[in-house]
């Protein structure tokens, strides 16, 4: 057993299931020969051939075109856009196509797609390379968007969107795919979408995270705990559907709920589950809710990238505001 | 009834004046017509080659960010600005630093542009001008939108467009040209074929045998032209924007060149290309032949050579010690310019973000 990073989980998911069925197919810019900008295809154009690894023209609309028609005909395509902001101009392929094939065909057709792209910030890229789109995702019924926030979820998060019958988005945060390492068995074994993963429990406040915000939640919660403050750390993972359930119950314990995200504040996804709270949790709650989020700017080129994150220090200044609310 | 499908190669004019071998002789076209018209744009080229290459140096060295080279691609960026007036509009991609630095932005500013601040795209120059594209080719369909208003303004101006070979294969590069067409616009489009978009080569893009033929379809005249030959581009670029200038339309050109360079300072194109490719177009490349004309003709010495080495030099150095003497913008600045007047929930943000960083950076 070796140590895998997050972007190794990726590629051992990919030729996990490639090996296990042979209707997966993977698409995109740089995937086969050059084995992807961040290695996440890499082996496996020399492992499973031209047919089934494929490099495609520059042209992201017809990378999710292709997905849609892979998909729409009983094949399970894994497409790659090569970072969340290039995906806009497939768009119309996820939101009017692959969403909505099951539906408009009553069940005689459905869209088994994949479409993995990096996201969010911290790796100081050029111009629209720090994009945290979910929650435009989250907003297309029938889609479900996932985002992995450590290699064992990688590994694991992957398989089950290749899996699943219908389209799903995975958006692997960019900063995490080197940074970090866990020991993973190789074993085919899934995890599940569509469930919220507690990562840490304490008494005193809910953070509720997703993707490249989780370790720095956790970050965040060693830092409370040395003043006494004990964190319940929440990865959502799947954006949508969301899993409410761990969150509401985490709530009713602690009373007070911070939520953390990369993306902007204003209609990020943490707007959506501050409303689930008003709507299912609001006799749990002690205090308003607070969240950490990106500003309501255009996320900044490098030399100011790190003043847009939130990093721990600010979960921690969330977390402040909460308990110190009468 | 029959009917008859022709595959035949359209005929696309490949156009050469000043090969990697010469001539080194004969006429030169009217946009440059001596040897002395030429000694700009070969500076220019030159001055590109030695900005580009300080950029890498500070990129390795930790003082700039991802940056994509144009080595090699210094004609194709020349010979376009050289062919534009002042008022025509250029939307470029994240290659042509040739183009911009001949059209008047400065060193500073790209350098404060690659190196992660947006003050570097606030152009004291070329005022009109768009910010490079990322997006691959999505730039396209907006030069056809610069054109349209220049036509709606009966301005005697030309929208041009500037993008690689992968880009040809998106489709708002076909809506465009398409668009360009029907609406008889004044733009012209520049695609610069470097041979590879990141590690997939342009046998992969198309079949087409040029890209070219690509106008064909849209029903405008489409050129190739040798790339590295900044003579031939300037050329085609200044019969196609005068053309267009007066109500004649749209032009798609190729411009042949090759990508010297990795796609960008964190790509290692070993791992895809073969070093055998790279040597033998480094004969080809763009400045040594000017060079060799210039020097046959007479009008280029040993000193002028020294001269221009020197001056090159000392202008990007004093612009690199200029860059890294300014500090990073504060914190509130990523709130600036957002939209004109900032609403009044995010002028609080900007408040809290102070408080949250502080102002230096």
């Amino acid at each position: 057993m070796s140590e895998t990073t997050f972007v190794q989980a990726i590629a051992m998911a990919l030729a996990r299931e490639m090996e296990n069925d042979d209707r997966v197919v993977v698409l995109g810019e740089d995937v086969a020969r050059s084995g992807g900008v961040f290695r996440a295809t890499d082996g496996l154009l020399e492992r499973f051939g031209p047919d089934r690894v494929i490099d495609t023209p520059l042209a992201e609309t017809v990378i999710g075109g292709l997905g849609v028609g892979l998909a729409g005909d009983g094949m399970r395509p894994a497409i790659e856009i090569q970072f969340a902001g290039f995906m806009y101009s497939a768009l119309d392929q996820i939101l009017n196509h692959a969403s909505r094939m099951r539906n408009r065909t009553r069940g005689r057709l459905s869209c088994p797609m994949v479409l993995r792209t990096p996201t969010g910030g911290g790796i100081k890229p050029p111009e629209h390379h720090s994009d945290s789109p979910e929650a435009i995702l989250a907003q297309i019924p029938g889609l479900t968007t996932v985002v992995p926030s450590s290699p064992s979820k990688a590994y694991g998060l992957t398989l089950a969107a290749i899996r699943d019958p219908d389209p799903v988005v995975i958006l692997e945060p960019a900063r995490l795919y080197r940074a970090t390492r866990a020991d993973i068995t190789d074993d085919g074994v899934a995890m599940p979408l569509g469930m919220s993963f507690v990562e840490r429990e304490g008494a005193d406040v809910t953070i509720v995270a997703w993707g490249g915000m989780v370790s720095e939640s956790l970050a965040a919660a060693d830092d409370l705990a040395t003043d006494g403050i004990e964190a319940t750390v929440i990865d959502v993972a799947t954006i949508s559907p969301l899993d409410m359930q761990p969150i509401l119950e985490s709530v009713e314990r602690t009373g007070r709920c911070v939520i953390a995200h990369e993306a902007a504040r204003q209609s990020g996804f943490g707007a959506e589950i501050a409303a689930r709270l008003a709507e299912e949790g609001l006799t749990s709650l002690l205090a308003p809710v607070a969240r950490a989020t990106g500003y309501d700017t255009i996320f900044p080129l490098a030399r100011l990238e790190n003043r847009y994150m939130p990093n721990r220090g600010r979960v921690v200044a969330a977390v402040h505001r909460v308990l110190e609310y009468a | 009834m029959t009917t008859h499908v022709t595959t035949e190669t359209p005929e696309i004019p490949f156009v050469t004046h000043i090969g990697p071998d010469g001539p080194w002789a004969g006429t030169l076209p009217d946009a440059t017509p001596d040897a002395h018209s030429l000694i700009p744009l070969y500076r220019a080229m030159v001055r590109t080659r030695t900005f580009d290459a300080r950029c890498v140096a500070l990129h390795r060295t930790g003082r700039l960010g991802t940056y994509s080279s144009c080595l090699g691609q210094e004609a194709v960026g020349v010979g376009v600005a050289s062919a534009m007036l002042e008022d025509d509009v250029l939307v470029p991609s994240y290659r042509d630093q040739a183009a911009q630095l001949t059209r008047g932005v400065t060193p500073v500013e790209l350098l404060l542009y690659w190196g992660g601040d947006e003050r570097g795209s606030d152009f004291s120059g070329p005022k009109r001008d768009f910010p490079i594209c990322i997006t691959v080719g999505e730039h396209s369909v907006q030069t056809a939108g610069v054109a349209l208003g220049m036509k709606i303004r009966k301005r005697p101006e030309v929208a041009v467009c500037m993008m690689g070979d992968g880009a040809s294969s998106k489709g708002a590069f076909y809506e465009a040209i398409n668009t360009a067409g029907a609406l008889n616009l004044p733009m012209v489009m520049v695609l610069v074929n470097n041979g590879w978009a990141i590690s997939v080569p342009r046998s992969t893009q198309t079949v087409a045998p040029t890209l070219a033929q690509k106008a064909v379809a849209a029903g405008i005249p489409g050129i190739q032209v040798d790339g590295n030959d900044v003579v031939a581009v300037t050329d085609v670029c200044s019969q196609a924007i005068e053309r267009a200038r007066v109500g004649g339309g749209p032009t798609l050109i190729e411009a042949v060149t090759y990508r010297l360079s990795d796609h960008t300072t964190v790509d290692d194109a070993r791992r895809y290309r073969d070093d055998e490719e790279v040597s033998a177009q480094w004969k080809r490349e763009p400045i040594a032949r000017i060079r060799t004309f210039l020097a046959d003709q007479g009008v280029w010495t040993k000193a002028d050579e020294e001269a221009l080495r020197s001056e090159c030099s000392d202008e990007v150095d004093a612009a690199a010690e200029e860059y890294l003497a300014i500090g990073p913008q504060p914190t509130e600045a990523m709130f600036d310019f957002v939209w004109a007047e900032l609403p009044p929930d995010v002028e609080r943000q900007r408040i809290q973000a102070t408080l949250d960083w502080g102002k230096d950076v």
